[in-house]
């Protein structure tokens, strides 16, 4: 395992092999933590459109895109850790908050939506169609799972890395 | 290694609720469209829609349809194939819920007709061509008369019918109907009253042979 080292020549005391380790549990944790809300937005994304059959507009197809492949991600970066994984699952993050972002402005009408003939099929991305607790939106939800996996990743970054 | 096995708690965990929350959502539906359709039940077969076999037969089955709808087109032989099995028991009423785009102009002609006796006909008719008249993203409802040929419709009468406020207050109210009872999908299935739960030509079956042993 690659555990970053935080001696730099001569043999580590027992003091910096302590920290590293405890470093390694801490980014354990917060890995775990990012995959599980991955997992809890990939479960709850799948509920709405195939069991409550609200059809995904072509926004939230694109958070998909962003959100479903850090589950997979995540989790091969749990096993073994691996803080690389930082390096790969950010993008993704930072690009899949911009689209939540962008969709939460054109649900709020900040950002008005082009008109476009109806087709077969076609859902709007501006039309409100669940909100839980009467003000938690899906646009909403997302920002929040995205934010929280960015702020958690910087965290490992900050804490875990020399 | 304990952490694989939180890992895997997590999962079970995760899935556990998914699946859970997803059966105590989908029989909250199925309660719910049984309400709605008790709430119906007296305007379910009305006397102008087009009906076959028995008109005295117990049983009813109530189909909204859309002529430009595929599934509904594959499910038309199937009905009749039932109505078959039940000779006498189980009468079919047609209803109609033109969701896609064009589909309101082959509604009104299938209602226009209904009144020179040539529903079936042209209803099958609109099936056969459904592929030239009803390309998504492009439907050409109007070219449906040059698929018609077989029809022996007179064509007046019909574009004048189509016009006339008997068709289009039918139409209007099995639109009506169908928008209240938050149909969105066809084709939808009553049997004497009863919600098709699970979509499926089988399941259709089973409903409309407990239906039935019940009424005979």
């Amino acid at each position: 395992m690659n555990e970053p080292s935080t001696a730099i020549g001569g043999s580590p005391s027992d003091s910096t092999i302590e920290q590293a380790a405890e470093k390694v549990q801490l980014g354990w944790v917060l890995v775990f933590a990012c995959w599980l809300i991955a997992t809890v937005a990939l479960l709850g994304s799948l509920f709405f459109s195939e069991i409550m059959n609200l059809q995904p507009c072509v926004l939230c197809w694109y958070q998909r895109i962003f959100m479903y492949p850090l589950v997979v991600i995540f989790l091969f970066g749990l096993f073994p850790l691996d803080l690389g994984v930082i390096r790969y699952a950010l993008p993704l993050a930072v690009i899949g908050w911009g689209f939540a972002v962008f969709h939460y402005l054109v649900y709020t009408g900040y950002i008005p939506e082009s008109i476009q003939p109806c087709t077969q099929g076609g859902v709007s991305c501006s039309e409100i169609n669940l909100e839980l607790l009467g003000f938690m939106t899906i646009p909403m939800m997302s920002i929040l799972s995205f934010s929280a996996i960015i702020v958690l990743l910087i965290v490992v970054r900050k804490r875990c890395f020399q | 290694m304990k952490k694989s096995y939180i890992v895997v708690i997590a999962t079970i965990l995760l899935v556990g609720v998914f699946v859970g929350a997803a059966v105590v959502y989908q029989q909250q539906q199925v309660s719910e469209s049984k309400a709605i359709s008790s709430q119906f039940a007296a305007r379910l077969a009305p006397e102008y829609a087009a009906t076959m076999g028995d008109p005295n037969a117990r049983v009813t089955i109530v189909e909204f349809f859309d002529p430009a709808c595929e599934t509904c087109k594959v499910f038309h032989p199937l009905v009749k194939q039932i109505l078959n099995e039940y000779p006498g028991q189980v009468r079919l009423v047609m209803r109609y819920a033109p969701l896609h785009t064009g589909s309101d102009y082959v509604v009104s002609l299938l209602e226009a007709a209904k009144q020179q006796g040539k529903f079936w006909e042209t209803l099958e008719a609109a099936y056969d061509s459904q592929s030239k008249w009803a390309a998504h993203g492009n439907p050409q409802p109007k070219r449906l008369w040059m698929l018609l040929e077989d029809v022996n419709l007179d064509w007046k009468k019909a574009q004048d019918a189509m016009q006339s406020p008997a068709v289009l207050e039918n139409v209007r109210r099995d639109i009506a109907d169908h928008r209240q009872m938050g149909i969105s999908k066809t084709p939808t299935f009553f049997v004497n009253g009863k919600p098709l739960v699970q979509f499926g030509y089988e399941p259709l079956r089973s409903l409309v042979e407990a239906q039935v042993r019940e009424a005979y």
